[in-house]
């Protein structure tokens, strides 16, 4: 029999999916020339790989104000979104490559072609997840991103606790891609899809598949379990510390930028789009996961020593603000859902800013001292008065304080939070963030107001650091005085495509 | 009343009220620019801009409408339309003074105190407290008083983590917490107010105005949200039990923080209560006086004892501060126009005398260094003149009649009468425990013999005098003469109250007071 003769291509809208090739060509060329070449100067495969990002962005660009005129779509047979809540994240995503691509060239072990190819990789796992509409997709997706992120992890191999990192992340991070395939398999076996949409139309007649069944509940809740980990929710997010201090300091901005608004968006997108008929069943699980991360993140956060653990379990507790969003979200009744959906999006992607530009940052003070310790921070603002400044306005911003990014971000989930009735969570995240601002005052005072150690040494900025932190900051205090601008285009966003 | 009033403009045809809030800010970006080139004109630059602030908010009292209970000089401009946010500004009678005190408090300790050390980012600090002070005395959008509220606590935190004494990280670190705490519940409960206010104002809107007069909200909706207000007001005010945070800060801040904190950062909170507690939510501060009574009775009493056991002269006015709110707070929400006004006016008072002793107390630190009560003897002897203002300031702060501490007192405790008559028998104890420790303090440090350590104590310097002087114009002038004050106060508190008496059954005792 000729299996070939009902077989119908999909038609390819290459210029829709140009972003994603972009970034694969630029690894694959930046690879293949890098590996035929002697090695090239300090910061040229930084360039390369830095402008493909960029080119990418600019085609992801090109393409949300396409959008404008066209329909959000569905490529490839129904495997991508083609819709602004996926480009958006894109550009995004390209974003923290450039931006990431400047520090890892300042870095003292960061600079070889692996690396940036690895981050090229990232990106384009990262842009194929945060755009998936099909299970089997997002996972590929998260394949791609997460295995680069491994041995990005690892890629000082002069430091063993660069090593261990890697090597954590695997071991765990393989754990939870077998829980999210078992969560996949479990869906697809009680819907017989694993297309997003196709899950959703399948879900909302309860005839087909009944209200309690417990393997799409089992399936929904190993995806939960996944994803969990991938955006280290509480108690899913046992990893993260280890390897955010292990990890060179460069790669944990990367991963902390990067991976969150991949993971989030994903999550995000799979929920809403795929089960939006079973948001009762999966909308007190975040509930419960939402205050667990705020709290435990924020706790464990105050009692650290060492500023990139500090950072991690902020991380962490920033991942419960987004459940906030995302919990919002799951009140698909009520008229202000989609607010939860725009909301989550715009905290995940002004929290990348913050990130990237705190890890420069930290990076720039370990540099000179090695440690990331606390103290290596002492008396920093008496050096560096302008740097300090800097510093402490990323910092005041993950804190929530009015007239930085941070505030905007937390005011949105909040307002969603509050007017889809869920009061106590509202609070709780607000005085969560409360105990996190303790955190971010501890660093401060560091810098600020103890005096300096004799041991560290001040280490000039390199003008990639410097481009980095006035970018960060800049975004942080332009949104924070005029959030029109991201409010206008987050609120677009809110419809996903099927 | 207020609906009307609520839309007139000022027609002076310039936005002083923006003005108030930028010239600071612009102040301290000029130090940031240039200060560091031309280190010499550090001082001058920040005198040019708080003392244009003063200025404008003292042609802001005068070109105040005394006939007018409504907002003036209203400014207003979209910001965020997407969330129904603006920049909305405007003074009544209540706000009046708080700003005023906060034009010619800055100029004055910007003058008359200077830092140990690195002035450029201390003045830089300072100036950006006061704008985000007047911004949040002036602002009519909930939002926008919400950044301007949160962002005073950074220069502040800066100001006592980096120029305080020996505890000041930790004071720091504890002040900026519990305001931050009282704050997150403080966000929830505007995000909230405007969510379940959209059915009846018909649009989310954070405009204060529209909200009190058009929206209604559910008796519980309204008891909620009061809650969650006042948690965050009564951080700042601050209101037994959450009241911990005050002594450190105070006792620990440089001078002229203790000053600002005293003088005009409290204030905020019980601003804060009035403006929005009782002005948004009418039924809930009927429901809640109880509640709030006996905090502010206990606050009374608790403070005065406390500031009498106080071993630290600084920590003994900073509990005394802890005394004085509880008062205004009882006035506050006594909800008559006498004490209401009494409420309002001591508001400016306590600012007034308590950061006049914050700035004596500074002055004896700075010649004995120490705070000690035990250490300080006879000071009466080698320093008259100084033990004499210190005197005046001291009987303003006890309620003397001639000196404006009285006025205040006396309105509000006369005011409560009827509403909360047990609760003012008890407080009235305060006053004079407030006499009790103020004069014993003065004895131990000022009377009996000085010696060694004491007896080199300098006399009041001219810079100080005059200082000092600018204070006690102020104390003798308004308790001679409070006219002008009240009559200022009044129109404002009699529209919130009527406002109050609309919405709500509560209706103020009519006694036919002489000349009503």
């Amino acid at each position: 029999m000729d299996v070939t003769a009902d077989f119908m291509p999909p038609t390819i809208e290459w210029f829709a999916l140009s972003p994603y090739i972009t970034l694969l060509a630029g690894a694959l060329v930046l690879l293949l020339v890098g590996s035929l070449t002697p090695h090239w100067p300090r910061g040229w495969y930084a360039i390369v790989a830095a402008t493909t990002a960029g080119g990418a962005a600019v085609l992801a660009g090109l393409q949300f104000a396409a959008l404008e005129t066209e329909a959000a779509r569905t490529l490839v047979k129904g495997t991508i979104a083609h819709d602004r809540f996926g480009l958006v994240a894109i550009i995004a995503v390209c974003f923290t490559v450039v931006m990431s691509a400047m520090t890892t060239s300042d870095a003292a072990s960061g600079d070889s072609l692996e690396t940036y190819a690895l981050m090229l990789t990232s990106a384009l796992g990262a842009a194929v997840m945060v755009s998936a509409n099909d299970l089997l997709v997002a996972f590929l997706g998260i394949e791609i991103l997460s295995l680069s992120l491994y041995v990005l992890a690892a890629s000082d191999r002069r430091r063993a606790a660069s090593q261990e990192a890697g090597l954590k992340y695997f071991i765990l991070g393989g754990f939870a891609s077998a829980f999210l395939l078992y969560g996949i398999a479990l869906v697809y076996g009680t819907t017989g899809q694993t297309n997003f949409g196709g899950i959703a139309t399948v879900l909302a007649d309860e005839i087909t598949v009944p209200r309690n069944d417990t393997m799409l509940l089992a399936g929904v809740a190993l995806l939960v379990v996944g994803f969990g980990f991938k955006t280290s929710l509480v108690p899913f997010h046992s990893w993260t510390p280890d390897v955010y201090q292990g990890a060179p300091t460069h790669v944990t901005g990367f991963m902390a930028s990067l991976g969150k608004v991949a993971a989030v968006v994903a999550f995000v997108r799979l929920f809403v789009v795929s089960f939006p008929a079973r948001a009762d069943d999966w909308r007190p699980v975040v509930f419960v996961l939402a205050i667990l991360t705020l709290v435990v993140g924020s706790v464990l956060a105050i009692v650290q020593t060492d500023v990139k653990r500090m950072l991690a379990y902020s991380s962490i507790s920033h991942a419960g603000f987004m459940l906030v969003g995302l919990e919002a979200a799951g009140h698909i009744s009520s008229s202000s859902a989609s607010d939860g959906v725009s909301s989550t999006l715009t905290y995940v992607v002004l929290y990348s800013v913050l990130a990237l530009g705190s890890f420069a940052a930290v990076s720039v003070v370990s540099r000179g001292n090695v440690a990331t310790s606390l103290d290596a921070f002492r008396g920093v603002a008496k050096r560096q008065p302008v740097f300090a400044l800097g510093f402490t306005v990323l910092l005041l911003a993950q804190a929530g304080v009015p007239l930085t990014s941070g505030f905007v971000a937390k005011f949105g989930v909040i307002r969603a939070a509050v007017s889809t009735e869920s009061y106590v969570l509202a609070v709780i995240a607000m005085v969560s963030a409360v105990i996190a601002a303790y955190l971010y005052l501890r660093i401060m005072v560091s810098m600020w107001l103890a005096e300096p150690d004799s041991s560290t040494t001040a280490t000039a900025l390199s003008l990639p650091a410097r481009v980095v932190l006035v970018v960060s900051v800049a975004i942080t205090l332009f949104v924070g005085v005029l959030p029109l601008v991201v409010l206008d285009l987050t609120d677009s966003l809110t419809t996903l495509v099927r | 009343m207020y609906t009307t009033l609520a839309a007139s403009t000022s027609a002076l045809g310039f936005p002083i009220l923006s003005s108030l809030i930028v010239v600071p800010l612009v102040g301290a970006l000029a130090l940031l620019w240039f200060g560091r080139s031309r280190p010499e004109w550090t001082k001058l630059v920040a005198l040019i801009a708080s003392i244009t602030t003063g200025a404008l908010s003292l042609w802001l009292l005068q070109a105040f409408d005394t006939a007018d209970a409504g907002f003036q000089f209203v400014s207003l401009h979209e910001w965020i339309p997407a969330w129904g946010i603006s920049w909305h500004l405007g003074v009544d009678g209540i706000s009046l003074f708080l700003v005023v005190l906060t034009g010619v408090l800055f100029p004055l300790v910007i003058a008359g105190v200077d830092p140990h050390h690195d002035e450029r980012p201390y003045l830089a600090w300072l100036l950006v407290l006061e704008a985000g002070v007047v911004g949040s005395f002036v602002s009519l959008d909930l939002f926008l008083f919400f950044v301007f509220f949160e962002i005073v606590l950074v220069p502040m935190y800066f100001l006592i983590g980096g120029w305080g004494y020996d505890q000041r990280v930790y004071a720091a670190t504890k002040f900026f917490l519990f305001t931050m705490a009282g704050s997150a519940f403080l966000l929830v409960g505007i995000v909230a107010t405007a969510m379940l206010s959209r059915a009846s104002v018909g649009e989310i809107t954070f405009d204060v105005v529209r909200l009190a007069q058009e929206g209604s909200l559910s008796v519980d909706a309204g008891r909620w949200l009061f809650v969650a207000f006042a948690i965050a007001f009564a951080v700042k005010v601050p209101l037994f039990p959450v009241h911990t945070w005050l002594p450190d800060a105070h006792t620990q801040a440089p001078t002229a923080g203790s000053v600002i904190l005293a003088g005009v950062l409290l204030k905020m909170g019980t601003y804060g209560l009035l403006r929005f507690g009782v002005y948004l939510f009418p039924e809930a501060s009927v429901w809640a006086r109880p509640v709030l009574y006996t905090l502010a009775v206990i606050g009374i009493i608790y403070g005065a004892i406390a500031a009498t056991m106080q071993k630290d002269l600084k920590r003994l006015v900073a509990y005394s501060s802890v005394a004085h709110l509880g008062f205004i707070v009882l006035g506050t929400f006594a909800l008559t126009d006498q004490a209401l006004s009494g409420g309002v006016m001591q508001m400016v008072n306590h600012g007034v005398s308590t950061g006049a002793l914050f700035l004596l107390v500074g002055m004896i630190y700075e010649r004995r260094h120490t705070r000690q009560i035990a250490e300080l003897r006879g000071l009466q002897q080698v320093a008259p003149v100084f033990a004499g203002f210190f005197m005046v300031v001291m009987l303003s702060s006890i309620g003397l009649p001639g000196l404006n501490g009285f006025v205040g007192e006396f309105l509000i405790l006369i005011g409560s009468f009827d509403t909360a008559r047990w609760w003012v028998i008890v407080g009235t104890v305060g006053v004079v425990l407030a006499a009790l420790y103020l004069l014993w303090a003065y004895q131990r440090v000022f009377h009996g013999e000085p010696d060694e350590a004491n007896r080199g104590f300098a006399e009041l310097r001219l810079r100080e005098g005059l200082l000092l002087s600018a204070f006690v114009a102020i104390i003798v002038f308004t308790g001679v003469y409070p006219k002008p004050m009240l009559s200022r106060i009044e129109p404002s508190v009699k529209a919130l109250v009527e406002h109050v008496e609309e919405r709500t059954d509560y209706r103020q005792p009519q006694h036919g007071v002489a000349g009503e």
